[in-house]
């Protein structure tokens, strides 16, 4: 069992990840650098004439890029090792998993990891106002927790009792609040912030799709192959 | 009749344990690559840490 979960992990994560990292290196990363260019004060917004909103962003950094990639897969294979587990458990109720159901499951994951935590701490671009890291960070985990029960209980929930508690795990942690800075002092321009945003969002959100495809197609060849599942 | 009942119990037992590990091997990896703020996994995983949404600085 433990073999199966991962090797599925291993390569699901590391398919999804690599893909993940290069969408992030096209369409995240340059709005990354473009604030960090007002995050380190070469450009001052608002800071008497206007700045061209076309930047030179400089090339591909090979270092920083390839640690990016890495960390990239490091993170989407940890993510598949929670998804594959969560999938495992559901088949010892009589759940079936394969790749067109891995999908769902990865909209799912999306929605407990991006789309959750990010309603009230939206995707950050360097250089933007927050409160205390480790402030966000107590809030994010919970969040995330709770977001993914929420989902599961959506997913198997069998009556309105536990859809309505997966409701009130969804929201409570925005009723209560996130972390939010006192002042606003970032000097990074809103459409970069919101274009970060938009795209830290969409990436992950084609990140998790592939996770979960990926995740469901290797765990169901990996059953075929151990005799877990039987072949149709 | 008995024999089986343990039989089910034990076979469970054994499925559930790997589950358990799996996650927590995920989560764990997550918490170090994600969120600790040492100096240099920070800067190294910086870039990520902002795409990927998790709270950074």
């Amino acid at each position: 069992m433990f073999t199966r979960i991962a090797v599925s992990a291993l390569f699901a994560g590391s398919a999804a990840g690599l893909i993940a990292s290069l969408l992030q290196l096209i369409f995240v990363q340059p709005v990354l650098l473009h604030a960090e260019l007002y995050e380190s004060g070469e450009l001052v917004h608002f800071g008497g004439e206007a700045i061209s909103a076309v930047q030179d962003l400089g090339g591909i950094e090979v270092m920083r890029d390839a640690l990016s990639i890495a960390f990239t897969i490091m993170i989407y294979t940890a993510y598949a090792f929670i998804l594959i587990a969560a999938i495992a458990y559901s088949e010892e109720t009589g759940n079936k998993v394969d790749a067109r159901q891995g999908i769902i499951w990865g909209v799912a994951g999306f929605i407990a990891v991006h789309l959750a935590p990010g309603f009230s701490l939206a995707p950050e671009v360097p250089g933007v106002a927050a409160a205390d890291v480790y402030a966000r960070q107590i809030w994010w985990f919970p969040t995330v927790i709770a977001a993914a029960v929420a989902m599961w209980l959506i997913a198997f929930g069998k009556n309105w009792m536990m859809w309505g508690l997966a409701c009130i795990l969804l929201i409570a942690p925005h009723l209560i609040g996130a972390p939010e800075p006192s002042v606003f002092e970032g000097p990074v321009p809103t459409e970069i912030g919101a274009l970060f945003a938009a795209r830290a969002f969409g990436v992950g959100l084609a990140a998790w799709v592939l996770t979960g495809f990926f995740a469901g197609y290797f765990w169901h060849k990996e059953g075929l192959r151990e005799g877990e599942v039987a072949a149709s | 009749m008995n024999t089986q009942s343990t039989v089910a119990v034990s076979g469970s037992k054994s499925k559930l344990l790997p589950i358990i590990v799996s996650a927590f091997i995920g989560m764990a990896a997550i918490f170090v690559v994600g969120h600790v703020q040492a100096g240099a996994l920070h800067d190294a995983a910086h870039d990520v840490r902002h795409a990927t949404g998790f709270p950074c600085h």
